[in-house]
């Protein structure tokens, strides 16, 4: 149970909306039985057909990523996140992302918060202008800092919670009452066949 | 109080709000298959956990199979990797496996289904986005990821966050040649493909009532598209006959039970939604995508749109013009393609190969044009020979495939080279989407594949057959 309650480090601006995770990273580093190395491929495509941040020397060692909205929209692959949290993202803000990529983002610890357009436009000028910037966000107050920049950000309660509890590893607590699950099939007519 | 089916599966279904304030929900159908599962089977092998109901939970093949070539070990080392791996995961944790060579393997999506298994008022999850077709029977049915097939393996349980609901209703009638996959393309570009985050998409109205359960599947399939990560019908007459006889659906006196159960779980009428839209099914036309995202389309007698007026969408646009190759203000109808591709999750169905067949039967595939019918599972497969699809298809010049996901991803032979054109019955036009990093993908209903097929280029089905 680790809780994450305040994540910081330098900025990668990611500038486009509806960046898909077939972009993210493409379905051929799909076929394998592990996460292993999926940072390598991250971006591949895009990266390949034109200068790319993710190569930015400015931006090495960046931890925080700022897009604008609908991020990791698509499939519900987990080895976008993966790709991206074993690259050293540890927390990404945007103006807004997909269902499922935000889901499973929080399964990793990796906290994707949003803020407003003209925010996320801000703080995307800030890092260009000083790659050396430190953002640093807390998850408990609403708020993203970078220098003189400080904005409210937010996600939805429930995930917010568990990251700040350290219940964003979810298994153990799904596993806890598990008598009260039984109950529940219990009462479902189907799962004894009617 | 009155409730949707969102409502009354999710009370039913939950466990218990956590202390996070997401729900502990229950899931009463587990479908898994080789690509988003092998790391979680690990996970519970490293901690020493069972599968908590392996009784709910099925499996097959579909994503990185061959559809030529199928036989063991793959050619493809990495691919073998994953299906010996699916293979050795099901046997030791004792889950069901419909795999390669089994009568009802097939695309996970459709032979769900096909099998009886996806029945209405469940819960369904599985680790892929197109896990929202299932809704068509009005259940409630998630894609998920690897982390929570974890979950739902070790507890059959997840925990998430509840979903607004809005209503969309398809009034009047569906002109003729236009089809499920226009209804729901047209969806996404009114709505936006993040008009849904956060909602559960409805399906209603007399046009969908009227839709058999294949249509209804198309339609709910491409709700993650539109960025509602569920997509539900309520259940009805046309569900209940659609289940019954199937293998896993209950038979004699408990059929009668479970169609009152049904009855009961969908949205009451005087039900209240978060949102709610209405579309008019005889506006329609056969749709086209020019861009990279699925919102991105027009209908078949439109032209493409430009980036002019400087709008918040203009960068995308003129970027989604440069990698597609495409002219504003040019004619979607008489883009020249390479490759057609009749198939998928989305239209990979029983029906959709009859249509496309309508158009194709007694025409030949222009000779630039690579043909291919991929049907969505061995089930498919057989009823389409029995009625001479298959051979109607191969005498115009299709080839004939074995079932599986093939080109709607890159993840199997199955591939676009180059920058080549392909009018795809499937349900993604992203960038690199169909395996070649600069491919081109325009999504189109299968009628319109195999209407761009034989000539070559996009072209309205509405002029190749017989109203």
């Amino acid at each position: 149970m680790t809780q994450i309650r305040r994540i910081e480090g330098r900025g990668l601006p990611l500038q486009g909306d509806d960046i898909d995770t077939d972009r993210i990273i493409p379905a051929r580093y799909l076929r394998a039985v592990t996460f292993d190395g999926l940072e390598q491929h991250v971006f591949e495509d895009d990266r390949k057909a034109a200068p790319h941040p993710f190569d930015d020397p400015r931006f090495k060692g960046a931890a925080i990523l700022i897009v604008n909205s609908n991020f990791g929209c698509g499939s519900s692959r987990e080895h976008a996140p993966q790709a991206l949290s074993r690259w050293g993202i540890k927390a990404v803000v945007g103006e807004s992302f997909a269902g499922i990529f935000f889901g499973n983002s929080v399964m990793l610890g990796l906290p994707c918060v949003t803020a407003s357009p003209d925010h996320v436009r801000a703080l995307m000028a800030l890092v260009e202008q000083d790659p050396q910037a430190v953002i640093r966000i807390d998850l408990e107050a609403g708020t993203c800092e970078a220098e003189s920049l400080r904005c409210a950000v937010s996600m939805p309660a429930g995930s917010r919670d568990a990251f700040l509890s350290g219940a964003w590893d979810t298994t153990g607590l799904l596993l806890e009452r598990y008598e009260e699950v039984n109950a529940t099939a219990a009462r479902l007519p189907y799962v004894a066949g009617f | 109080m009155a409730q949707t089916l969102l409502q009354k599966v999710w009370d039913l279904h939950t466990v218990r709000p956590l202390p996070t304030g997401q729900t502990q929900l229950f899931v009463g159908l587990h479908l898994v298959h080789e690509v988003t599962t092998p790391q979680a089977f690990d996970a519970l092998r490293s901690r020493g956990w069972r599968v908590a109901r392996p009784d709910l939970t099925f499996g097959t093949a579909d994503h990185i199979v061959p559809t030529g070539d199928r036989r063991r070990p793959f050619l493809d080392v990495l691919a073998e990797d994953m299906m010996a791996s699916l293979e050795r995961n099901c046997r030791e944790f004792g889950i069901r496996l419909a795999g390669l060579g089994d009568e009802r393997q097939g695309i996970v999506h459709v032979i769900g289904p096909e099998l009886g298994l996806t029945q209405p008022g469940m819960t369904i999850a599985c680790g892929d986005s197109h896990t929202s077709t299932h809704g068509a029977f009005g259940a409630v049915a998630f894609g998920i990821g690897t982390s929570q097939v974890r979950d739902v393996l070790a507890s059959q349980c997840l925990a998430i966050e509840p979903l607004k609901v809005r209503r969309i209703r398809l009034t009047g009638t569906l002109p003729a040649g236009v089809y499920a996959k226009d209804v729901i393309l047209t969806i996404i570009q009114r709505l936006g493909v993040r008009g849904g985050t956060g909602y559960a998409y409805e399906y209603a109205g007399e046009a969908i009532e009227r839709m058999s359960m294949d249509e209804r599947m198309t339609i709910c399939n491409m709700s993650i598209e539109g960025g509602a990560r569920v997509g539900y019908v309520n259940p009805d007459e046309t569900t209940f006959a659609y289940l019954e006889g199937r293998p896993f659906a209950p038979q004699g006196d408990a059929f009668g039970r479970a169609t009152a159960w049904w009855r009961s779980m969908a949205s009451d009428p005087d039900a209240t939604y978060d949102d709610e839209v209405a579309i008019e099914a005889g506006d329609l036309t056969p749709v086209v995508t020019w861009g990279v995202n699925p919102g991105q389309s027009i209908g078949v007698g439109g032209t493409i749109p430009g980036s002019n007026g400087g709008g918040p969408d203009s960068q995308a646009i003129s970027d989604a013009l440069a990698y597609m190759g495409l002219r504003a203000g040019q004619p979607i109808a008489g883009t020249r393609v390479d490759v057609a591709f009749i198939g998928s999750c989305t239209n990979g169905r029983l029906s959709d190969l009859r249509e496309a067949a309508r158009v194709v039967r007694g025409r030949r595939v222009a000779s630039h044009v690579k043909a291919l019918v991929v049907p969505g599972s061995a089930g498919v497969s057989r009823a389409a020979e029995a009625e001479g699809l298959a051979e109607t298809f191969r005498e115009a010049g299709f080839e004939w495939r074995g079932a599986g996901c093939s080109m709607c991803l890159g993840m199997n032979p199955d591939k676009l080279e180059g920058n080549q054109v392909c009018a795809a019955s499937s349900n993604r036009n992203f960038k690199g989407r169909q395996g070649s990093p600069t491919g081109r993908t325009l999504l189109m209903s299968p009628a319109m594949v195999a209407a761009a097929a034989v000539a070559g280029e996009v072209t309205d089905v509405r002029e190749l057959v017989d109203r």
